[in-house]
């Protein structure tokens, strides 16, 4: 019997249920009553919330009675066919009680300064019940007990991403960015139907629960099978969480409003990936081989896309870029082994990174309201049309350094304690596989460029001299308190998050415990040694510091000068201007070849050559040639019938006859 | 009694009618050779009857009446015929041509 039935824990599927009656609500005065703001803000804001108060006493019921096996409440039986057995069922243990706080915690916050940003939006009620209907979705990917159930989250989703990132679907590039994120995300999706397919033809079931049982027998450890499985998992993060080779929907995404930036594309649904890598944690720790790719394609993208993020102008593309740089981290964490360490780090970036995208949304949003009063038509979001902002929005900038220092690893902030653990659970793990040091330096190189390019964006956006015209200048203020709260909150959360996995303490590590237990007979031990990990703290603080401090020596915001007399960039930084050009490469490679292989190929040739000449028209010609045939017999000539009637008689006394 | 002689004839005769039907465009002549193979099937009605039973002989009779009824359908839609396209020739009625 497990100790959570009968607890709160029995009503977990609350959390689905609110936010999507919010959403049903919400749609329906989207449609009939669009202008009920009131109404569209209490239902939108007060479902999540309540949701989170549901979050909140799941949690506690599982404190209280810490489960060693997770709770699943089957509810009914969904696909009964022959062997496969798919229940829609919840699970409710330490992993995903953890991911349902943050998630409904972090949504109820974003909700409440989407009321702010969104305020003046015609589609005001049509954004919420988007927005309910993710945490719908997001609640199910968190709880779904078998991977039929979390694959239905998982394209939820990914649906509500898609409607969000083209939100204003009337701008052209809008709609292609939600269309290209929906498409990329495609791809990863086959990778995930795979792995479930592999799951279910070597151990017989999809149920989370009974995958881990039968693993150990079921599939030998570093095998081919199970390293199939897990890399066609992985195939499936790839995708949802932005790395490389498919992160490139990430940036695009930011075509939607910025709330939904922080919350789908920074905190909640990218770091899915980290999430199915950490909940099937046996079948990557019993797969060396598919692990290491894990933490080489982390370490890649966290330092590729650090670089990148050094040059961009908009500030949420940089933004966007360090985000698919921070899940990078979180999948070196899962890669080496620190599945605790890799989903520490997932809660304190959805703190400072849902803090920095809702401070950059608050800066965008007075810019914009700027531009309106003067009747100007300038880039909102380009940092060299910012400058000195610091003085007219004390509390956004306020905050925003604090998620700056996380994000850069200052002590004794969040970021600094997750970082560092995932770096040092890689340093450990390269004392006998060298591959990890590599792993390592990577992400050092990258904790050094986080850095900069963060206090690269601060600099420019809130100091040095102002640089909006005269026009706006008297127009810039601070956001009203409804979207500043949610900003000092998450700068609160900020400042203590580091506390629920302080090193040598580990309360995550051990809240976690119950379910990492079966990998750790697959993985050596990680934990670093005293010294070596004081050693590398100090190194990863001043590492950041570094950053920060080569920032405001080497960059000079009096200098810069608004976007339309900003001087051509030239050789290395162009490169990173262009992005490294990754996405004309794809364009060139993948694209074109698909779009031609469709047009001329498919299109030219196979349907209107094979099947519409040779299949339509060829068996209407043949219909039309076989009735000339029978046409001919048809003279109007009765005796010419008579003649047939006549031989056809005689035949068939000659049959009878014989 | 003189069975396979009077066989004979009424074959003879029922492939007279056949031929005539086949072969002339006239369609009084035709109609003639219809009523030719309907009186080949009474002779053999007639003939088989002294085997079998009365019944061959009763046949005929009704035999008689059908073809008399059909014979004044048959001229009355052969009068139609005339007096639309002022011939009986039947090869120049082809209306149902495909």
């Amino acid at each position: 019997m497990n100790p959570l039935a009968g607890s709160a824990a029995d009503w977990a599927g609350l959390a689905i249920l609110l936010p999507f009656a919010g959403f049903l609500v919400n749609g329906a005065l989207a449609f009939w009553r669009p202008k009920a703001r009131r109404a569209v803000s209490l239902v939108g804001v007060g479902s999540v919330a309540a949701a989170f108060v549901v979050a909140v006493a799941v949690f506690l019921a599982v404190r209280a009675a810490p489960p060693a096996a997770p709770y699943v409440r089957s509810l009914w039986s969904w696909i009964p066919v022959g062997d496969l057995s798919v229940s829609a069922a919840l699970q409710v243990d330490q992993l995903s009680v953890v991911m349902l706080l943050v998630v409904t915690g972090v949504s109820s916050l974003i909700h409440l300064f989407s009321v702010g940003y969104m305020h003046d939006d015609p589609g005001y009620a049509r954004y919420f019940a988007y927005l309910n209907l993710f945490v719908t979705f997001m609640v199910v990917l968190v709880l779904g007990a078998n991977f039929p159930v979390m694959f239905i989250g998982w394209e939820g989703v990914g649906l509500c991403s898609y409607l969000l990132i083209g939100f204003w679907f009337t701008e052209k590039e809008k709609a292609d960015a939600g269309l290209k994120a929906f498409l990329v995300n495609r791809i990863g999706d086959v990778g995930f139907l795979i792995a479930m397919f592999l799951i279910f033809s070597h151990l017989g079931t999809l149920d989370f629960r009974e995958t881990f049982a039968r693993a150990p027998q079921g599939l030998a450890a570093g095998g081919g099978a199970v390293t199939a499985i897990a890399l066609f998992l992985f195939m499936g993060c790839v995708g949802k969480s932005a790395q490389i080779p498919l992160y490139v929907w990430l940036p695009d995404a930011m075509a939607g409003p910025t709330p939904v930036s922080a919350l789908i594309h920074a905190a909640t649904m990218v770091t899915a990936g980290v999430y199915l890598v950490a909940r099937t944690n046996l079948l990557f720790a019993m797969a060396p081989v598919a692990s290491a790719v894990v933490a080489g394609v982390g370490a890649l993208t966290a330092l590729f896309a650090a670089t990148i993020g050094l040059k961009q102008w908009d500030i949420k593309k940089v933004l966007a870029y360090s985000t698919v740089s921070q899940l990078g981290y979180m999948f070196v964490g899962v890669g080496v082994g620190a599945y605790a360490a890799g989903i520490f780090h997932l809660v304190t970036h959805a703190f400072f990174k849902a803090l920095l995208f809702l401070g950059a949304g608050s800066v965008i949003h007075v810019m914009h309201q700027a531009y309106h009063h003067s009747h100007r038509h300038a880039d909102a979001q380009d940092m060299r049309n910012m400058g000195g902002l610091a003085a007219y929005m004390p509390w956004t900038a306020r905050t925003m350094w604090v998620a700056t220092l996380a994000i850069a690893g200052i002590p004794p902030l969040a970021g600094f304690f997750s970082k560092d653990e995932i770096l040092g659970a890689a340093f450990t793990r390269g004392a006998s596989q060298p591959f990890y040091l590599l792993v390592w330096l990577f992400g050092i190189v990258a904790a050094f460029l986080t850095a900069f390019y963060m206090a690269r964006l601060m600099l420019y956006t809130f100091h040095g001299p102002n640089r909006t015209g005269d026009l706006e200048r008297p127009h810039l203020t601070e956001a009203p308190w409804i979207m500043t709260g949610p900003l000092v909150v998450l700068a609160a959360l900020t400042i203590v998050g580091g506390a629920i996995n302080l090193p040598e303490v580990g309360a995550l590590q051990r809240w976690l415990t119950p379910l990492t237990a079966q990998s750790a007979a697959f993985l050596p031990d990680l934990a670093p040694t005293p010294g070596v990990a004081i050693a590398l703290m100090a190194g990863a603080a001043l590492i950041g510091a570094a950053g920060l401090w080569l920032a405001t020596r080497m960059l000079k915001p009096e200098a810069l000068v608004p976007p339309e007399r900003s001087p051509q960039e030239t050789g290395f930084a162009r490169l990173l201007l262009e992005k490294y050009r990754v996405d004309e490469l794809y364009d060139r490679v993948i694209v074109r070849p698909l779009l031609w292989l469709a047009r001329v190929v498919l299109w030219k040739g196979v349907d209107a050559g094979v099947i519409d000449t040779a299949g339509v028209n060829g068996s209407a010609a043949l219909a039309r040639g076989l009735g000339w045939i029978g046409s001919r017999l048809q003279s109007g000539q009765v005796g010419t019938y008579v003649v047939f009637f006549v031989i056809g008689a005689i035949a068939v006394l000659a049959a009878l006859l014989k | 009694m003189l069975l396979g002689p009077s066989l004979l004839v009424s074959a003879i005769l029922f492939s007279l009618g056949v031929v005539g039907v086949l072969l002339r465009r006239n369609a009084i002549v035709i109609f003639m050779c219809i009523e030719l193979m309907l009186n080949a099937v009474n002779l053999t009605f007639v003939a088989l009857s002294q085997r079998i039973g009365i019944e061959g002989q009763v046949f005929v009779f009704f035999v008689m009446t059908v073809a008399a009824a059909e014979a004044a359908v048959g001229l009355a839609i052969v009068i139609a015929l005339y007096r639309h396209r002022d011939t009986v020739n039947l090869q120049s009625i082809n209306l149902l041509r495909g």
